[in-house]
């Protein structure tokens, strides 16, 4: 037999673009593999990076303490770049490619809406943990992050009792999220004996408030409700306080302070606002205490503890100690152990799942802005999703596999 | 009547905001025909340096009107020595080089300051009229907007240097031929447009606040406003901002904030449709 030169190159390059991927694979069968899909880089990079520091510390707890039944987990992670088209491309390379265990991410819901139904055909457990719109009823997907209904319920009612008062002014940035917020906000308002005397929408690169000031001098409300979101609209709390109105009428928000906005705010533009999240680094219970310093030990400071970066953290947690219950990586043996009953003690109190929706149930925690920082006033245990609780029951239709848009 | 007087002060801050994030970019554009869509970060460096000389303890009404300016322009001549003098008369490539150079900016400063910084606290109260409670501050704004063209008109018509500029506006030969560098003029104004930009930057900090991608706020705003006021850079600045700002704004009283959002841009559409090279391209033409 001759071998050719030419053949001889051919067989040696095919060896060595093989020999590589086959070496890492044969030690590396016991990893359990965790898909990773954050903004790195982009517009919503600010969301991302604390989110993915929340995933690598819980990943780093998991394996310092011996992996799961002996296993290590491994992050196998992609920058999505805030590009959708990035979502769905690098979430089929998960799923083909790299043959992960489960997928943690998506920030935006367009995100998550671009790779949900793709994960549920392949059979691939899907986690997505920001705070969102509600509503989607997929038993492959678990979404941990609070819905509108969970922190309204306790927004309203507490900012309407703080500021004694019951005619509200509404304040929305003018998207599916903040038009969808303000029905929330108006039929808590009337449920508990109160009105939206006026609400107002605005686009998210409005930055000039001043004949919105003036409209609500003209309104005498008694406190204000905002669901304004983004950079442009920060501009309000300041003109509000330019004009001196914010000690005369008080402020409630159900989005201030996700993206670390109390920080942006000077104490005076800031304090005294409202708010009610599932997570404070204030909160005074040992799993936060823990949290915080781990957080501390391992990137140095905690400003860049965000309430998704916690839930990023904790949903991690959540899904490893299913893993444990169920004693595989299996779907459907994760699934039942996470339907439960099955909670941990996470850094924003007990979480565990709502069987019938795959959503959290959650503690709701009422902060106030303070000298820069998230001040808890008090703290309501276990708030289930009532919001997408009222479209979808997962027990009844398990095949069901939409986002529904809830009806208030 | 006290609400009359509140409407109007809110009009007229929305006119002088326009005018104000559009000056530096305007008299770039009209000497120099350069689109630079770098603008907006231009103005958040100028918001960033007087967040920094303030919080370096340096008084805040000088961090805005003098470090904030004087940065931003040592900053633009670099930009201009370095980049802009290869690209004269390139109007795409410059537009290109510009819009690359915004990206580095908000780049690097997402890299230094992260991506939140604590705005500039507001040195000025609220203001009572009648029954109503208003920002001190917009209506020092109102003031130093209107001040700003002033001394800017001032020195393009009384002055000497005025004078040479707007001669190499119209003919850079010409003005060459009389002893004067066009090199040297193109680059003194486009520092003097990345001082205005600075300035602009430094004044709103207070009252809009300043991230490191704050500037795509401000460029569409600033380029819709300059390209609808067309090649007189003082009174094109003037006539556009109050056009799209009055329209806006009355759309925005009457109706809501995303109406008004709206009216701006149709408006916009309307005027470059019946006057394609802006206002002052037909009207009050050989203003400055």
């Amino acid at each position: 037999m001759t071998t050719s030169r030419r053949s001889f190159l051919q067989l040696g390059a095919a060896a060595a673009l093989t020999a590589p991927a086959l070496v890492p694979s044969a030690w590396a069968a016991q990893d359990i593999k965790l898909g990773s899909l954050l903004d790195l880089s982009g517009n919503f990079d600010a969301y991302g990076k604390p989110m993915s520091m929340g995933l690598d510390l819980a990943l780093d707890q998991i394996n310092k303490s011996g992996g799961i039944g002996q296993r290590k987990v491994v992050k196998v992670g992609y920058d999505t770049q805030s590009d959708i088209a990035q979502y769905t491309k690098f979430a089929q390379q998960l799923v083909r490619q790299d043959k992960v265990d489960l997928v943690v991410g998506g920030i935006l819901s367009a995100s998550r809406e671009a790779i949900r139904p793709l994960l549920h055909r392949a059979n691939m457990p899907y986690f997505y943990t920001p705070l969102y719109e509600g509503g989607v009823c997929d038993r492959n997907a678990f979404l941990t992050g609070a819905t509108p209904a969970q922190q309204a319920e306790i927004l309203i009612p507490a900012a309407m009792k703080a500021f004694n008062g019951k005619k509200a002014y509404v304040l929305a940035a003018d998207y599916n999220y903040g038009q969808y917020m303000a029905r929330w906000f108006q039929k808590l308002l009337q449920a508990n004996g109160g009105s939206a005397i006026a609400t107002e929408f605005f686009p998210l690169d409005v930055s000039d408030f001043n004949s919105t000031i003036k409209k609500i001098q003209d309104q005498k409300p008694d406190f204000l409700i905002s669901a304004l979101v983004g950079g442009a609209h920060l501009s309000f709390y300041r003109q509000w306080a330019a004009a001196g109105l914010k000690g005369k009428i008080p402020i409630a928000s159900t989005t201030l302070g996700v993206g670390n906005e109390h920080i942006v705010l000077t104490p005076t533009e800031g304090d005294g606002i409202l708010l009610a999240y599932n997570y404070s680094k204030d909160l005074d219970t040992p799993a936060s205490k823990a949290f915080v310093s781990a957080w501390k030990a391992k990137y140095g400071d905690d400003t860049a503890i965000t309430e998704m970066a916690v839930s990023q953290y904790q949903t991690t947690m959540l899904w490893a100690a299913a893993v444990r219950k169920a004693g595989s990586t299996q779907r459907d043996a994760v699934t039942a152990a996470l339907e439960g009953p099955l909670s941990i003690d996470a850094p924003s109190g007990k979480l565990s799942i709502d069987p019938q929706t795959h959503h959290a149930v959650i503690d709701v925690h009422l902060m106030e802005v303070r000298n820069q920082r998230l001040a808890v006033k008090q703290s309501f245990a276990q708030r289930g999703p009532v919001d997408t609780l009222a479209v979808c029951d997962l027990k009844r239709n398990p095949a069901d596999n939409k986002q529904y848009d809830i009806k208030i | 009547m006290d609400s009359v007087l509140v409407t109007l002060i809110d009009f007229a801050s929305t006119i002088c905001f326009l005018a104000l994030i559009s000056l530096g970019l305007a008299l770039v554009f009209g000497l120099m025909r350069v689109i630079n869509l770098a603008h907006g970060e231009f103005m958040v460096l100028g918001g960033y340096a007087a967040i920094l000389a303030s919080q370096a303890g340096i008084n805040v009404w000088i961090a805005m009107l003098v470090i904030a300016p004087l940065a931003v322009g040592l900053f633009g001549l670099v930009v201009e020595r370095f980049v802009m003098r290869r690209l004269y008369g390139r109007m795409i490539d410059t537009m290109l080089a510009t819009w690359g150079l915004s990206l580095l900016i908000s780049g690097l400063l997402v890299t230094i300051f992260g991506n939140t910084t604590t705005g500039l606290q507001n040195p000025l109260g609220p203001v009572a009229v009648g029954r109503y409670s208003i920002g001190g501050y917009s209506l020092f704004l109102i003031g130093a907007t209107v001040a700003l063209l002033a001394v800017v008109f001032m020195l393009l018509r009384f002055t000497r240097i005025g004078l040479v500029v707007r001669g190499a506006m119209q003919s850079a030969d010409v003005v060459a031929g009389l002893g004067y560098s066009p090199q040297r003029i193109y680059m003194l104004t486009f520092a003097a447009g990345a001082a205005l930009s600075g300035l602009a930057g430094g004044l709103l900090a207070p009252l809009t606040g300043i991230t490191p991608v704050s500037g795509g706020q401000f460029i569409a705003k600033a380029f819709i406003t300059v390209i609808a006021g067309g090649p007189s850079a003082i009174a094109g600045t003037m006539l556009a901002s109050f056009s799209l700002g009055l329209v806006s704004k009355i759309v925005e009283v009457l109706g809501t904030a995303v109406a008004g959002e709206l009216a701006l841009l149709v408006i916009a559409v309307v005027i470059l449709r019946v006057l394609p090279q802006g206002i002052t391209g037909r009207l009050f033409k050989g203003t400055i």
